[in-house]
């Protein structure tokens, strides 16, 4: 199991690793406990919508908007179909804290997004599932069919007049589609290309229709801020970020994997728990958001703590909760340019500053590695990057540029000296042992 | 062109969407498409875009936006390993390596025997086990060191 | 809402965008992948511009105006990210404009005059991007030059009805391609030409045969169809180089069809008639214009002193001018004929005589987008009229309910409320279905006749479509006008049309159909179909092809043969014309001279020759005025075609004057079941309707000018015992043409389909009569 430790915790209480996914573990758990509440005991729309606003449960896929607020944007009158959908696209390396929640708690999501219809009169749902992890698809399928079979999905749930669909949708490799209208569009059976916003999904969202999308995470905190009040999530973190959360830890630390802990916590006490750095080595930086988050060098990341404003304070986000650690050991040119390589080839191609531009940085980072750096190239990345953000559709324009602009300004020596010396300023072998590839064999 | 049992796999996707928005199943329906040819040729794809009625290019782009398709023939066995960087600092990078080396051939090829097809990938969200790898877009394997990969590669020939 | 951009004020209404503002008040932004036609993209992000509180620039062309808003195009900002785009695209753009054929009329050469640096900061290898073969009119032979703005995918979406052209891949490797290696086969694609901003698509006919800057731009008025397209033609040293759309948003907007755009080359083609001919011994000859004017004088002269006046007919081209057709029936009259007409397609003329006025479209087209409902009867939409079936696809994306009842069930690449495919011979028994449905509704006594139709699902929801709504339509297509049951079908309309107050028109099968009526270049004596039937000994023909252009043209042929005397106005040597003519004079066609449309709608639109005749050709009306003068004929003596439009028309007048559909007496209502035996149904495919598009080479290679098949349905051809692909003898009378069979799931039981206006089936008879097949 890749729930490695927990402080606190709500989503992974009682798990027992591949072994209590089921409806009826679920149950036991106090499961769907939430949704017969709210049906049974006539909680109405904007009851619920008010104690996920109370909860300041802030979007658990990145961009951490408030969930409640984003639900009250849902034309409730609105006559016509109306949809919720899902993020489990989860692809912005670094994290992998949604595909453990599919894994471990999958009733848990849609027990929220049935909530989450019941709170803005959707009838139908779509769950996003990242194509990469397949297993994990084909479980939530299976668990959909509990939730039907047992009258937790479909028509009429549990004798309320409510009805409420949902079906499991698979990506097929494209990180694009982790962002949201880009995701519609692929329900829709395109090309994963961003939309321009507005107007925004809760008006024209899919097939046209008023639509809310929030990640996995978000729906699967849901039940537990119906079941123990808003107030109650809210104060499990700190103000203006609510509840826990799944960090993703992934990188030079013992063990890497996903744990749950208040917001708030100290990155030092999730290293600790992550079982310290590898080797104890020193810790040379940290992305502490996903890949898209600026780097964050090793020193200041021992002072922040794990919420939206101390790492936002720290020059960065939180993002996904995506905490990649690298040690002493790791070249920091190549770390840039396996990044902007994945930026680059992700880009859907819609826009052009991204288009062109995500393999302009590509390329050039990729010349500096391979010690054919010029002297003006990091001036001539800086103004690329300016030139990308913000002039996007969408958000990957930024993304590919943080990383290239954070590491430059962090690592700038690091840089320099390759441009300068043609080769890394951390000797090959020393990062070829960081990775312990060659050493984890007996 | 495909089997009637993918036919009506692809109806149960169909099912999944509303009545007028069959395209919403291009993307399970190509990749059970792929899943039973073992490659998406242009009859396949064409074939996938009649079923649901559109038109044969906008099925085109959707089979080569998304990377786990495959347009080109590939070996019986697909290795797709994760090179992104928190894969590469826990030995992705080195894995790739390791197969290359072991099975003589580099990314986007396939080995003479047609065994095995190496590709390159983006991350798969499971970046806590790494190395990772995933074998015919189907079956993820965890921690792959060189031990775990020569197990793996010992077990698909 | 009110704007301020750049320091102007527009009031804008709600909903309306920064980029429609800026138009409003003549603020240019830059874009490439904005159209106005087309859905908003929003890729290029050339239009940044920087709006007051916005933390960044936002794309002019989707981001909405707000009340207040100021915007400012050319600060510090937007100039700074236009200028950053700018170099993005070109990057990878190669920057050799001056080998590119779109150099010159180039949007990206053009803006990176104002945007691009002086030098370029990518040192990197550039993208290279395999070119593809789509066909003979688009050339894709440069797709290194795209910069993926997607202005042709969404045309082949949004206004050609197909998508043909998509960007397959992602990322720098996005590429615009077709679906592996196919053609592109819209027959509006060449419109993506001009949507390129880049010279990624061209023409490839045009392809480096002229700089855009070598080329003299001339109004003109396309003679292919009766919607009338306003054409750019480009000359250079007296030839027409190329033809482009002029933006009419009451006519064309700014589209053409292919036809349109390509036929030109037919004007520069060695077939063209250089001379007039004379036939002497049996053979033709060429002799001077005085020489041949004198021969024909003195011959139509003999034989109309020994046969009298009837035994001369003249038939033209509904693609003749106003101006032409005015003084050919004044001549015929002149001469003591009244067998003059302009309706070669049509077998039915019992409404002649019964017509309160001139047949018309029975609205403006620019009406069209405001229909909630609309009819089509009898047409091969999108082939026989490829703007105006534009025109119902916009309409029925946005709410208008779009009917069609013809004779194939051929896909016209719209959103249908209801489609009927009929054999020809039931076509009036579909639209009584209608009628009586609409009265059955409307509760209203069935008319007389009607009382045993049986109005199907279909008929039952067109009839409820044209009753609701304020605005509704039926048009009469081809089809319907060539029926042998073309009176009838007007009459139905015109009852389906009072009981549901809806408006009822000709769409129109000829560039002039309408200026026909009003230049009165219709019988007194023999029509169209029985001048052929009856043989004359004089034929006069103006700028038609009877073999390829009549209802019968088995039945014209002989006909010709048989007469003393032929003579032929044409603009083309080539033809069976050889062998029946005995004078041929050329003539200029419409880019050679000055002369007037009326298009469907009554749109008056006259044009002016855009280069010198070729050869010793000479403008139709002046040869018939000459002939009128050696004829010693009244009333020839114009010296302008102006002065020729005036006689018939007022001078200014931008619409004509009585229109009207009605008919004067009711007609009888016979209905007939389909009889036993086999119906042809004749398509007259969109590259071989005309004089020019016969001769356009490129448009001959086009999937649209395939060899016609025998195409029936699959029933059918059991039925037949056929299968698909054999060798077929299909016959009518005493001619006959073999044909391939191919199985056609759009044509209707015991209908084979069989076009027209080919020369593999001149042979042949009537369009929609009794035919016969056996295996060949």
């Amino acid at each position: 199991m890749a729930i490695l430790g927990a402080i606190n915790p709500m989503l992974t209480v009682g798990l027992d690793g591949d072994n209590a996914w089921r409806l009826a573990d679920y149950v036991k758990r106090d499961g769907y406990s939430a949704l017969r509440r709210i049906l049974e005991s006539g909680i109405g729309q904007g009851d619920v919508i008010n104690e996920v606003k109370k909860s300041v449960l802030r979007g658990r896929g990145g961009a951490g908007f408030p969930t409640g607020l984003k639900w009250s944007f849902m034309p409730r009158a609105f006559p016509g179909d109306k949809y919720v959908v899902c993020n489990s696209d989860e692809g912005e390396p670094g994290t992998f804290k949604d595909r453990d929640i599919l894994r471990y708690n999958p009733h848990a999501v849609i027990e929220g997004m049935a909530i989450a219809g019941f709170a803005m009169g959707a009838a139908r749902g779509y769950n996003y599932v990242h194509g990469e992890i397949w297993e994990i698809y084909e479980r939530f399928e299976e668990a959909l069919d509990e939730a039907r079979a047992a009258g937790f999905l479909g028509r009429n749930i549990l004798g309320s007049g409510f009805d409420f669909d949902l079906f499991a949708h698979h990506g097929y490799g494209a990180y694009i589609c982790g962002e949201e209208t880009a995701l519609l569009e692929s329900i829709e059976g395109k090309k994963g290309q961003p939309r321009f916003k507005p107007p925004f999904p809760a008006s024209f969202g899919l097939y046209g229709k008023p639509t809310t999308i929030n990640n996995t995470e978000t729906f699967a905190s849901v039940p537990y801020i119906i079941n123990m009040g808003g107030d109650q999530y809210l104060e499990a973190g700190k103000p203006n970020n609510g509840g826990t959360k799944l960090f993703s830890v992934s990188g030079h630390v013992n063990r890497p994997g996903n744990y749950e802990v208040p917001l708030g916590t100290p990155f030092a006490t999730l290293l600790e728990m992550a079982g310290g750095m590898r080797g104890g080595r020193q810790l040379k930086g940290c992305i502490p958001g996903g890949s898209s988050a600026p780097v964050v060098p090793g020193p200041t990341m021992m002072d922040c703590t794990m919420d939206y404003d101390s790492i936002s304070k720290a020059g960065s986000m939180l993002g996904s909760g995506a905490v990649i650690v690298m040690d002493e050991t790791t070249c920091m040119v190549k770390a840039l340019e396996r990044l902007s390589y994945f930026y680059y080839e992700e880009s859907c191609g819609q826009c052009t500053p991204c288009r062109e531009g995500t393999s302009w940085l590509y390329k050039v980072v990729h010349r500096i590695e391979q010690g054919k750096g010029r002297a003006e190239d990091l001036d001539l990345l800086s103004s690329v990057t300016t030139n990308i953000m913000g002039r996007t559709i969408c958000a990957l324009g930024d993304a590919a540029s943080m990383p290239v602009q954070s590491f430059i300004k962090h690592f700038r020596d690091e840089f320099a000296y390759h441009i300068e010396n043609r080769k890394c300023l951390v000797p090959v072998d020393v990062q070829r042992a960081g990775s312990g590839f060659f050493t984890a064999t007996a | 062109m495909l089997t009637p049992e993918s036919l009506k796999r692809i109806d149960r996707e169909i099912a999944k969407y509303p009545a007028d928005q069959k395209q919403s199943a291009v993307m399970a329906a190509l990749a059970i498409a792929q899943e039973e040819q073992g490659w998406l040729s242009s009859e396949a794809i064409e074939c996938v875009a009649g079923y649901l009625g559109m038109a044969p290019i906008a099925a085109y782009e959707v089979a080569t936006f998304y990377n786990m398709y495959d347009l080109k023939p590939v070996g019986k066995y697909k290795l797709s390993v994760c090179t992104n960087l928190p894969c590469m600092l826990t030995g992705g990078v080195d894995a790739g390596e390791y197969l290359k080396r072991k099975l003589g051939i580099g990314f986007n090829e396939t080995t003479p025997d047609g065994l095995i097809t190496l590709k390159e990938s983006e991350c798969m969200g499971a970046c806590g086990d790494a190395p990772v790898m995933i074998v015919n877009n189907r079956r993820m394997c965890s921690w792959m060191n060189p031990e775990q990969i020569d197990k793996l590669l010992a077990e698909l020939k | 809402m009110e704007i301020e951009i750049d320091g102007k004020v527009a009031q804008v209404p709600d909903g309306s965008t920064i980029m429609d503002a800026a138009q409003q008040v003549g603020v240019y932004i830059p874009h490439f992948c904005y159209h106005k036609k087309l859905s908003i993209a929003a890729n290029c992000r050339m239009c940044l511009v920087q709006v007051e509180k916005a933390p960044k620039p936002l794309p002019a062309c989707a981001t909405p105006v707000t009340n207040g808003m100021k915007v400012f195009t050319h600060s510090e900002l937007a100039i700074k990210a236009q200028k950053g785009v700018m170099e993005f695209l070109l990057i990878n753009h190669p920057l050799d404009c001056p080998i590119c054929d779109q150099g010159g009329e180039c949007q990206l050469q053009d803006l990176a005059v104002g945007y691009g640096g002086s030098t370029s900061r990518y040192q990197e290898e550039k993208r290279v991007v395999f070119h593809k073969d789509v066909g003979p009119l688009i050339s894709m032979q440069e797709m290194a030059r795209c910069i993926h703005c997607t202005r042709c995918v969404r045309f082949g979406q949004e206004i050609a009805g197909v998508m043909e052209l998509g960007m397959a891949s992602r990322n720098m490797h996005s590429e615009i391609t077709t679906f592996v290696g196919r053609s592109v086969d819209s027959e509006l694609s060449g419109n993506m030409i001009d949507l390129c901003p880049v010279g990624a698509l061209t023409s490839r006919p045009f392809r480096y045969s002229a700089r855009s800057w070598e080329l003299a731009r001339r109004r003109s008025i396309s003679p292919h169809d009766s919607v009338g397209a306003n054409l750019a033609l480009q000359v250079k040293n007296n030839v027409v180089m190329r033809v482009l759309p002029r933006d009419n948003e009451e006519v064309n907007e700014c589209w053409i069809s292919d036809k349109e755009r390509f036929s030109y080359e037919a004007l520069n083609s060695p077939l063209r008639l250089a001379k007039p001919m004379v036939r002497v011994d049996g053979q033709l000859r060429e002799v001077a214009w005085n020489v041949a004017l004198d021969y024909l004088s003195h011959a139509l002269q003999d034989v109309l002193s020994r046969n009298g006046g009837e035994s001369l007919a003249a038939l033209a081209s509904p693609q003749a001018t106003l101006e032409e057709l005015h003084l050919l029936q004044k001549l015929t009259r002149g001469l003591g004929s009244g067998s003059v007409d302009c309706r070669p397609r049509r077998r039915d003329f019992s409404a002649d005589g019964k017509l309160v006025g001139i047949p018309w479209l029975g609205l403006r087209l620019s009406e069209i987008k405001d229909l909630d409902a609309a009819l089509v009867v009898g047409s091969f939409l999108r082939k026989d009229h490829p703007l105006f079936a534009q025109r119902l696809r916009q309409l029925a994306k946005k709410w208008g309910k779009v009917s069609l009842i013809s004779v194939s069930g051929d896909d016209p690449l719209l959103r249908l409320h209801a489609q009927l495919a009929v054999s020809p011979a039931e076509l009036p028994l579909a639209m009584a279905a209608v009628v009586k449905a609409a009265a059955v509704l409307r509760g209203e006594p069935v008319p007389a006749g009607l009382a045993d139709v049986e109005p199907c699902a279909a008929s039952q929801a067109i009839a409820s479509s044209l009753l609701a709504g304020e605005r509704r339509a039926i048009f009469l297509g081809n089809v319907a006008e060539q029926s042998p049951q073309a009176a009838l079908l007007h009459a139905l309309a015109n009852e389906l049309a009072r009981l549901t107050g809806a408006s009822c028109g000709f769409i129109g099968d000829g560039a002039n159909s309408v200026g026909g009526h009003l230049a009165k270049a219709l019988p007194t004596a023999l029509n169209a179909y029985e001048m052929f039937r009856q043989p004359r000994k004089a034929y006069f023909l103006l700028g038609v092809e009877p073999e390829l252009d009549c209802h019968n043209p088995q039945q014209a042929l002989a006909a010709l043969q048989a007469a003393d005397l032929v003579v032929m106005l044409t603009p083309f040597a080539d033809g069976p014309a050889r062998d029946y003519a005995d004078v041929l004079l050329p003539i200029a066609p419409f880019s050679e001279t000055s002369g007037s449309f009326v298009n469907c709608e009554g749109r008056l639109q006259s044009f002016s020759g855009v280069v010198r005749p070729f050869g010793e050709a000479r403008p139709a009306w002046k040869v018939l005025r000459v002939l009128g003068n050696l004829l010693s004929l009244a009333g020839f003596d114009q010296d302008s075609s102006e002065q020729v439009r005036d006689e018939i028309v007022a001078a200014g007048t931008e619409f004509i004057g009585g229109l009207d559909n009605r008919l004067a007496a009711e007609l009888p209502v016979a209905l007939a079941r389909s009889g036993d035996g086999l119906q042809r149904v004749a398509d007259v495919p969109i590259h071989f309707a005309d004089l020019l598009a016969r001769r356009a080479p490129a448009l001959q290679q086009t999937r649209d000018a395939a060899v016609p098949a025998a195409r029936m349905n699959g029933e059918t051809l059991k039925a037949l015992g056929l299968t698909d692909g054999v060798l077929v003898r299909v016959r009518q009378g005493a001619g006959e043409a073999v044909l391939a069979a191919r199985v056609d799931e759009t044509t209707p039981p015991s209908c084979i389909r069989v076009a027209a206006a080919h020369a593999s089936t001149a042979a042949l008879g009537d369009m929609f009569g009794a035919i016969t097949v056996e295996r060949a």
